[in-house]
């Protein structure tokens, strides 16, 4: 049976096919990792070559460290995703659970008001934001980025909780209100710890492009003290355009963040993605 | 049944949504409906006045304006259209690879080829620059050791080959995510399916392009309204490995770069929030159509199958 399906010959050029694209993929990567970590003679010299006694040297990564303020940049990066992820799962699941397990007037309307914000950008409205932003003396906080970012999340948040929330037992929910539990205990107590696989995948969907966004930093918060990882290394690598240790170990350190990121959620990302969230 | 019995107001309904529905109305649809109205006045000493369409008239009409608007509309169709021939078919091609329950290493594959999608777009955008550059000539030597070395350019340099080059860059990052929605897609087909194709002599290519792709035909319209959509807001990119003013001679300016140099301002020119405000407007016409053609065109008509 399986022979059939499977010529021998064509997994290998499968392989061979998936081989090459996999080194496409990881090239440039693996280039500006190896190379942050020689000395300018030898980046250019020999590009490809790994650093070894002779050409090892940190110096790029001291005036990373010793110029910018990456630690500053990296805590930002880290409060505006964290807060950001945060509101969307909390709002965005409490009017999940609204949309799906009331029946009222305007349900159907409701649900598609929020839907307009999957297809729509949120970017399309930046010189609005920003106004707002400027009225209500929030620019240059993270506040404004958090604020743009939950209302980013929120469409798609809901669209996928709320079909999660729609397989959640209804007698459970009734059980939950013999018992005179209150709505809200029903919401919090019952139902949330059964769409938590739920709310990991939209953290995840949501955490890049968060974490990777470079257009409402620069808009919204280009202040040297709430500037995000993503903005403050564009920024920093572009002053040091001929210090090319420096540039080099500038993108791996803003390379590491998420690699580490990726590491400790791909599985739950590709569980996510192929698990059929989005349809 | 629930709750049907209870006449009073259902506060809690109120509190669930109000959050949500607080800022998504607050910083989503009200700045949309706000850029709307910057659009239709211009600023005469300071004061806001109102001048129907004649933002969108000069954006059209005025020559200077007109050449730079649809240049950019001109440069954004061409970097969609290279997604569209090369990302979403290599992603497909590879998903269906990977898809063979034979193949080992499929996750390995999987999650590598991920990697690009991950990284931010300074990373992307300035590695790539590097690589491409002459100075460091990673590019032209790898050419040289094939034996091409007369090919190479300094792509992103040149008039004629920079907006292709920064296409190609951003379908090397997003590759990963045709490649994860037709994979997952390619999964969800049944094995009875393929099995009785078997029985009637479909197998490998054949049983992908009569079996396969007419069942995944709905998942390549989303990845196409995705690509869409993303590359008419596109601006990180270009932002990143030309500058705000896409250069050399804007040719890989798109409406994303033209509607943050309108706005803010370059070089001699002021910053314009009405003009900026019209042309983010044409985009959002231009997306609405796309998202229009795709629901109410494709979508329908496209037959699903439940199994």
């Amino acid at each position: 049976m399986n022979k059939v399906r499977h010529n021998p010959l064509n997994i290998f050029a499968a392989h061979a096919a998936l081989l090459t694209y996999t080194v496409i993929a990881l090239f440039p990567v693996i280039v500006i990792l190896v190379n942050s970590f020689k000395t300018r003679r030898s980046i250019f010299r020999d590009p490809l070559a790994l650093p070894n006694t002779d050409t090892f040297t940190l110096i790029g990564y001291e005036t990373v460290l010793k110029q910018g303020d990456y630690f500053l940049y990296f805590q930002n990066s880290m409060i505006v995703t964290v807060a950001s992820l945060f509101f969307i799962l909390l709002f965005g699941s409490m009017a999940a659970f609204a949309l799906s397990e009331y029946r009222f007037k305007g349900n159907t309307l409701m649900a598609l008001y929020l839907a307009i914000g999957i297809m729509i950008p949120i970017r399309l409205g930046t010189i609005s934001i920003l106004q707002i932003m400027v009225a209500s003396g929030l620019v240059n906080t993270l506040t404004a980025l958090i604020l743009v970012y939950i209302a980013q999340g929120l469409p798609l948040a809901v669209f996928i909780l709320s079909e999660f929330m729609r397989q959640v037992s209804a007698d459970l929910k009734d059980a939950g209100r013999i018992d005179g539990l209150s709505e809200y205990r029903i919401f919090f107590v019952l139902v949330l710890p059964l769409v938590r696989p739920a709310m990991a995948t939209v953290a995840v969907f949501n955490m890049i492009p968060i974490w990777n966004d470079l257009w409402f930093p620069l808009i919204l918060a280009p202040g040297e003290a709430t500037k995000t990882l993503t903005l403050g290394s564009q920024i920093f690598i572009g002053q040091f355009v001929t210090d090319w240790n420096a540039v080099l170990s500038g993108l791996s350190m803003a390379i590491l963040p998420v690699m580490i990121l990726y590491v400790i959620f791909s599985r739950q990302l590709i569980r996510g993605i192929t698990s059929g969230a989005v349809k | 049944m629930r709750n049907l019995d209870k006449p009073k107001r259902r506060w809690h309904i109120v509190v669930f949504l109000l959050p949500a529905v607080l800022v998504y109305t607050a910083i989503m649809i009200i700045p949309l409906f706000g850029t709307l109205q910057l659009s239709l006045f211009t600023t005469i000493d300071r004061e806001q006045v109102f001048i129907g369409f004649d933002n969108f008239r000069t954006l059209l009409g005025d020559e200077r304006w007109s050449q730079s608007f649809w240049n950019a509309l001109k440069n954004n169709a061409w970097f969609f259209l290279v997604h569209m021939i090369v990302q979403n078919p290599i992603g497909i091609a590879i998903a269906a690879m990977l898809s063979s329950s034979a193949l080992r290493f499929s996750s390995f594959y999987r999650t590598a080829i991920f990697i690009p999608t991950i990284l931010s777009f300074v990373i992307v955008g300035f590695a790539w620059k590097l690589i491409l550059s002459p100075i460091w000539g990673i590019a032209p030597g790898m050419l040289d050791a094939v034996g091409l070395r007369f090919l190479f350019e300094p792509w992103l340099g040149k008039e004629e080959y920079a907006l292709t080059t920064v296409a190609l860059i951003s379908v090397w990052q997003f590759v990963g995510i045709p490649m994860m929605l037709i994979y997952a897609a390619l999964l969800s087909i049944p094995d009875e399916v393929l099995e009785a194709g078997e029985i009637d002599g479909l197998t490998g290519m054949s049983a992908f392009w009569k079996i396969k792709l007419p069942l995944i035909l709905p998942s390549i319209g989303i990845i196409s309204i995705l690509t869409f959509v993303g590359n008419f807001n596109a601006f990180d990119l270009v932002y990143t490995t030309q500058g705000a003013l896409a250069g050399p001679n804007y040719s890989t300016d798109v409406l994303g770069t033209l509607l943050y140099r309108t706005f803010f301002g370059f070089q001699m020119q002021l910053g314009d929030p009405n003009m900026g405000s019209a042309i983010a407007m044409m985009m959002f016409l231009v997306i609405l159509i796309g998202v229009c053609i795709y629901l109410f065109g494709i979508q329908t008509r496209m037959r699903r199958y439940q199994f």
